[in-house]
């Protein structure tokens, strides 16, 4: 199987299961408990957080493990909305970002916030211009996703904190779910994000692990309510196997980053150049400023969901614009916001790329691809 | 990298008339000691000043990061450098005046010293030709030759010309070492690095000595208690820690004496043995982290007690001090963390039901003498246990490959 569907989830790393397991084996005890094999695992859980700050460049107790990215968008978006109405309640967000943002901050205009949504051009990016004209002293919260999930767009996250944080004194709140170990994601400075969002899966550390990080200061409501684990923000035992090798996982994607985007950008510029030739047939969303790890296009006049069989019959596995949304019949929402021609509305794929792919892997698309197009140009296309 | 030096101010010195060298010197040592890590960086010490020289972004970072803590030290400042080129002059004053383009309206004036007779521009000169250059680029900045928020000082030396605006507040007190060396009675509680950490920033040097009471107390406090002292270490001085086998001197307090009076004899006993380190290593006084009516054997009555066993001076810092400004500085000097972690420590096993918080010292004295309590200080003293912290080689970290 040629796997080239990273962005919706990543195949575990070798290493990060070893240890997985053998927290599990060995380090299996409570981490709130006083005996000895409690201690032990809750020294292994601060290892693992301070690790995951110090890559972030924040404080271990301002780490907060998670069950992964929407809980972390969840926790970030209702924690800080709860905490803040007192100074305003105006939300800022894009209309780009990943479901589980959308959906909170619907349920939030529900409950009587006004929400804004930030436009984006063909590119997928936001005007910077159009959030310094929204942002208002009565915001409390901004987020805006780092790398879109569908088609790579990378936002100018530090350009907008410092438009965010001159205007207002709203939190603002980066999903770096596509980001993390594709791209430096970290506290930099006043400018910075005061919150980031991170899934472990993407990262090929186990499903069900994220995290929600703050810069410190950042006042957020508990989000579970319990024993008072996690600083008394989210209550519940420690998954510490899950936090361990999310933090693992962490250190080995940034070590291998550097190489890994040249890898990357290589990839895309032969795909670029390769999905060229089919000249207007094959519309690419992605830009040369997207994050080269991601690659979308679409094929004219022909459904995405034929396109992905047709591949899968030949071992290479994509995706359409996002795993989250590709069982909607209706066309996604990031791809509505691009203002595409009609024609290529269904048929978009993502291709995208993880530590496990090859050159290989990339020739044995094009192959496939060529095969496919031929095959299906002129019985479908109308 | 625009700065080339770090200028650091004396604390408490300029009172200290022949000893300041002394004090010079031991900031000095001080100071390379805290950056250790950073090693080798270059010191240079005048009369009332000190020099750093930055030699790249990194070590410049963790200067700054954490020159603040350093006992003796007043405050700070990030020196930058550029020819005597007027232009070059020019365009450095503004380089360094912008950190302070977004920090709304601000009032400034220009200081002048120059020590270089033969720089073409008088002082006065100078001030305008560079109030004028700065001034127009930042729309925040006004001139106030009183009380500015910030001044750019600039020196021209023979050399070059040197330019500051930052002025970072220091840790205060004296470099550690300066006021001779104490031991600490560290239980593990919040109290007793907030009362160390004080003598601390008075310059005295710390040992530090921790009752242990096997199988009743863990490893885990045995821990906490070295990771307090550890935290200790990073103002300015590295602390043994004297750790005492004390469980069958307890055990033979609770068995021969009367159950309200364990409390204060267990502190008398922990204070001889105390006395008799603090002989053996040269110290001049204990440092205690008791304050007053805090607990029963800090009371006026159990202090008295207590001390009879010794005449060295026994410092209290906290004596008044409430517990919350204790929790305050606990905090700000990152024990409290520790602190709070929960385990038993030799003062919380055994304790009696109602400990009397005015005992007598004479019934003290007179239930204790049926009972040969030196052998076994003697004995304890002997088999204690030295940790330098903080630890030279790393221990084998178990968790490193999971990592």
């Amino acid at each position: 199987m040629i796997y080239l569907d990273n962005s919706a989830t990543t195949k575990p790393h070798k290493d990060v299961l070893t240890t997985f397991i053998q927290v599990n084996e060995m380090y299996y005890a409570n981490p709130s408990s006083i005996h000895q094999a409690g201690v032990e695992a809750n020294i292994l859980l601060t290892r693992a957080r301070t690790q995951i700050a110090d890559i972030l460049h924040t404080e271990a107790k301002d780490v907060i493990f998670t069950a992964g990215g929407t809980e972390s968008n969840n926790f970030a978006i209702f924690g800080i909305a709860k905490v803040n109405t007192h100074k305003g309640k105006h939300v800022l967000t894009t209309e780009i970002e990943h479901p589980s943002v959308l959906e909170s901050v619907k349920r939030l205009a529900e409950e009587g916030y006004e929400v804004e949504y930030l436009t984006v051009d063909e590119a997928g990016i936001i005007s910077l211009e159009e959030l310094r004209s929204k942002v208002r002293k009565d915001t409390i919260l901004v987020s805006i996703m780092h790398v879109n999930n569908e088609m790579g767009a990378i936002q100018p996250i530090a350009e907008a904190g410092a438009i965010i944080h001159q205007q207002s004194r709203a939190a603002f709140h980066v999903d770096a779910v596509q980001s993390f170990g594709k791209l430096p994601v970290r506290f930099t400075g006043e400018a910075g994000p005061d919150i980031i969002s991170i899934s472990g899966h993407k990262i090929h550390a186990l499903k069900g692990s994220g995290v929600i990080a703050f810069r410190k200061h950042t006042k957020i409501a508990s989000h579970l309510v319990g024993g008072g684990q996690e600083f008394g923000l989210r209550s519940g035992t420690v998954a510490v196997p899950q936090a361990v090798a999310l933090a693992k996982a962490a250190r080995l994607a940034v070590q291998i980053m550097p190489a890994a985007i040249q890898n990357y950008k290589k990839w895309s510029a032969e795909l670029y150049a390769f999905l060229e030739q089919f000249g207007t047939d094959i519309h690419v969303l992605s830009t040369e400023k997207s994050a080269p790890h991601i690659l979308s296009f679409s094929v004219r006049g022909l459904k995405g969901e034929i396109l992905i069989n047709a591949l899968q019959k030949r071992d290479i596995i994509v995706s359409t614009s996002s795993a989250c949304s590709s069982k909607q019949t209706k066309t996604s929402h990031v791809v509505e916001a691009l203002n595409l021609d009609n024609a290529f509305k269904k048929g978009v794929l993502r291709m995208s790329f993880g530590a496990y792919t090859t050159d290989e892997d990339i020739a044995a698309f094009k192959k496939a691809f060529t095969t496919v197009m031929k095959e299906l140009k002129g019985e479908l296309i109308g | 990298m625009i700065f080339k030096e770090i200028l650091i101010r004396y604390g408490e010195l300029s009172t200290k008339g022949r000893n300041k060298k002394d004090f010079i010197n031991r900031l000095r040592e001080n100071v390379r000691y805290s950056f250790n890590d950073i090693a080798p960086i270059k010191i240079r010490a005048e009369r009332d000043r000190m020099f750093i020289t930055i030699e790249n972004e990194e070590k410049f970072a963790v200067l700054m990061n954490r020159l603040p803590e350093v006992f003796g030290i007043q405050s700070f400042s990030p020196v930058a450098s550029c020819s005597k080129d007027l232009d070059d002059m020019k365009a450095l004053a503004i380089k360094i005046m912008e950190q302070y383009r977004d920090q709304g309206e601000l009032t400034f004036k220009v200081e002048v010293r120059r020590t270089d007779k033969t720089f073409p521009l008088d002082s006065h000169e100078l001030q305008r030709a560079m109030g004028g250059a700065v001034l127009p680029q930042f729309q925040n900045l006004s001139v106030q030759v009183r009380k500015p928020d910030v001044t750019l000082r600039i020196e021209v030396r023979e050399d070059a010309v040197y330019m500051m605006a930052q002025v970072v507040q220091g840790a205060g007190g004296m470099p550690v070492g300066s006021n001779g060396k104490s031991l600490l009675m560290l239980s593990g509680g919040i109290d007793s690095p907030v009362a160390g950490y004080l003598m601390m920033k008075r310059g005295v040097r710390l040992d530090a000595i921790h009752f242990f009471s096997p199988p009743y107390t863990s490893d885990n406090a045995l821990q906490k208690v070295k990771d307090l002292a550890n935290e200790l270490t990073k103002f300015g001085a590295n602390i043994r820690l004297h750790i005492i086998p004390f469980t069958e001197l307890q055990v033979a307090v609770k068995e021969n004496v009367p159950e309200n009076m364990t409390m204060t004899s267990t502190r008398r006993m922990m204070m001889k043995v105390a006395d008799k380190v603090r002989e053996e290593i040269g110290a001049l006084g204990i440092v205690t982290g008791e304050s007053l009516g805090q607990v029963a054997s800090q009371t006026l009555e159990s202090l008295t007690a207590i001390n009879d066993v010794s005449s060295t001076p026994i410092l209290r810092p906290l004596i008044a001090a409430d517990k919350l400004d204790i929790i305050k500085i606990a905090e700000q000097i990152g024990t409290y963390e520790t602190s709070i972690q929960p385990y038993e420590d030799c003062c919380t096993i055994f304790t009696p039901a109602s400990p009397k918080t005015k005992p007598k010292l004479e019934k003290v004295q007179r239930y204790e003498s049926f009972t040969e309590f030196d052998e076994l200080i003697e004995r304890a003293v002997r088999n204690r246990e030295v940790h330098i912290l903080p630890q030279k080689e790393a221990t084998v970290d178990k968790f490193t490959d999971l990592l």
